[in-house]
């Protein structure tokens, strides 16, 4: 337990020290496509009735920064600690397999959660209400940061360059959190995209995040906590079985 | 008494290359133990299996009486390493870095002990300056403490002195005789001979992952009991002392010697021979040539 602590305390440390790039940065990246989209975007569409495209785009924003950056945190720490090898020093203490995952999902959660906070407080003069159901709110804002985080684990063990890395983020993250709803509702979307959609794990997070700020949204919260929560599930799964053999870390 | 270590048929193979090939030996509590072999003999290897960082392909590791797989908590709680590679953190200061660590092995309230370890290690002024800022030397310090950080019965230090100075290497020895004096069982690999020499009580010698030597110092420096004197003589060597003779150099044979007894009767043998003795020398045994040796294949 103190070994856990101890970690996650690190790992906390690890990214607020750098806060300006690790939680300012994608806060203001948010706010410029707020500032955008809602620019171009708003006299046009009028995404549920009675929510304007504004304030339909800021939990998306939010979820997608929220996601981005849980993954980042827990990926890029465990390659920066591969590559320096000072992942060493993890490696010699008698840390569990679970102590390992929850120090580097929690503190990639919290990032997520700092990084969400700070997006809806600077986009809050969009027009965005107070939630409608702020405990669904609060629940796709943890799982959301979490499968993410878990993700971020992952992709961690397995790279073993910075290009590697990067090429997950790029090719699978990227696109993961873009094509997820986050600037349209999937109902506007032609057939084909509406139906990659609904395979896509992040679209669940943002409607049901949606749901939580609006009463409505694509498709019931209940199946998108199912969808979420199955991912988190089995991606946690998949990350512990890795730390517990040692794949990658443990030669 | 349990043994310290107790490394029992252990193989490990990379690819094609067989980095141990069937490792047997123990360690006893508070024995200061060198593991010498040449770059590539598979020292760090059989460090990283210890630790938990290499899986062997078979064979056991004993930590003080814990397997290194099965009751890996335990046997790593006993266990400090200090790894062959210099690493750190960058984004910590040496107090932080030692805190965490502490905390990894599940202690809290350590800090008496780090400022202990903070002094000892020269590092008190260093305390609060980040780890990027130390010299290669000082990173090398901060290691050694944080192998210490949960005060570890069983100590591991490989090639702590690669690329350090005099004056360090010789304050770190200190401290590590007085950690040994304590009661700590301590393995160090070094390639620096004089330094096994003069300190530990017991060598193994790795060769292409085999064991090829374990004794004590003494033992292994008496197994050349064996002499070796030079001589140079008026004339030729008599036939009977062919045998004895190893080669030839600079107009003087070099004959070995069972023990520096039989000179006795070497020389009995030459003046029957009315061989003159125009020059006679001793060469000097050292860990360094019974090292050679060894890695020649020359004994065993
Ligand atoms: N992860 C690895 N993958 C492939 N080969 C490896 C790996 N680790 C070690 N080896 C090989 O195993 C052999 C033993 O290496 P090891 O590092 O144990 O030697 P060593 O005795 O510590 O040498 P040195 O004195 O140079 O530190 C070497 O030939 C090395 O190249
Ligand atoms: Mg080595």
């Amino acid at each position: 337990m103190q070994g856990f602590l101890t970690l996650f305390r690190k790992e906390l440390v690890r990214f607020w020290k750098v806060s300006f790039q690790t939680v300012a940065a994608p806060v203001l990246t948010a706010l410029l496509y707020q500032l955008i989209f809602a620019h171009v975007l708003s006299k046009h569409v009028e995404a549920y009735p009675g929510v304007s495209y504004s304030a339909f785009l800021i939990p998306g924003l939010a979820m997608m920064s929220m996601a981005q950056n849980a993954f980042a945190n827990s990926s890029s720490s465990l390659i920066q600690s591969k590559i320096t090898g000072n992942i060493v020093f993890l490696l010699l203490p008698p840390l569990t397999a679970l102590e390992f995952f929850f120090a580097y999902l929690l503190a990639a959660v919290v990032r997520g959660l700092a990084v969400g906070a700070g997006v809806l407080l600077v986009t809050s003069w969009f027009g965005l209400g107070l939630p409608t159901h702020p405990l669904w709110v609060l629940i796709f804002a943890l799982l959301g940061s979490a499968v993410l985080g878990t993700l971020g684990v992952i992709a961690g063990i397995w790279a073993e360059k910075f290009d590697q890395l990067a090429a997950f983020q790029n090719f699978l993250i990227m696109p993961l959190t873009f094509l997820s709803g986050v600037f349209y509702s999937i109902h506007s979307l032609p057939g084909f995209w509406r139906a990659a959609s609904h395979v896509n794990p992040v679209f669940y997070m943002i409607d049901g995040f949606r749901y939580g700020f609006f009463g409505q949204a694509d498709i019931s919260p209940w199946l998108s906590l199912g969808v979420v929560g199955t991912s988190f599930i089995l991606l946690s799964a998949l990350a512990l079985w890795l730390l517990h053999r040692g794949y990658k870390l443990r030669h | 008494m349990v043994p310290a270590i107790d490394i029992s048929a252990v193989s490990r193979r990379f690819g094609q290359l067989q980095a141990l090939d069937n490792v047997s030996f123990r360690v006893e509590p508070g024995e200061f133990f060198a593991l010498l072999g040449p770059n590539g003999a598979g020292k760090t290897t059989l460090i990283s299996a210890m630790a938990g960082l290499t899986r062997p392909d078979s064979g056991t590791i004993r930590i003080m009486g814990h397997d290194v797989v099965s009751d890996y908590k335990a046997a790593r709680q006993s266990l400090g390493v200090v790894p062959q590679e210099l690493v750190f953190d960058p984004f910590l200061t040496v107090r932080e870095t030692l805190r965490f660590q502490s905390g990894y092995f599940g202690l809290t309230r350590n800090d008496a002990w780090l400022d202990e370890l903070l002094f000892k290690l020269g590092l008190a002024d260093k305390a609060d300056v980040n780890m990027r800022a130390l010299s290669g030397g000082m990173k090398r310090r901060v290691m050694v403490a944080q192998a210490l950080v949960h005060r570890p019965p069983v100590i591991v230090l490989d090639e702590p002195t690669a690329g350090v100075d005099v004056e360090l290497r010789q304050s770190l020895w200190s401290f590590v005789q007085e950690l040994n004096h304590a009661g700590h069982t301590i393995v160090l690999t070094t390639h620096y001979l004089e330094e096994a020499e003069a300190l530990c009580n017991r060598i193994a010698m790795l060769k292409k992952g085999r064991l090829v030597a374990l004794e004590t110092k003494d033992k292994l420096l008496a197994r050349s009991n064996e002499r070796d004197v030079a001589l140079k003589l008026s004339s030729e060597l008599p036939a009977s002392l062919e045998a004895l003779r190893l080669r030839q150099e600079d107009g003087r044979h070099i004959l070995r010697l069972p023990e520096l007894g039989a000179l006795e009767g070497v020389l009995a043998t030459l003046r029957q021979a009315s061989v003159e003795v125009r020059e006679l020398s001793m060469i000097e045994v050292d860990l360094e040539d019974v090292f050679v040796n060894m890695m020649q294949g020359g004994a065993n």
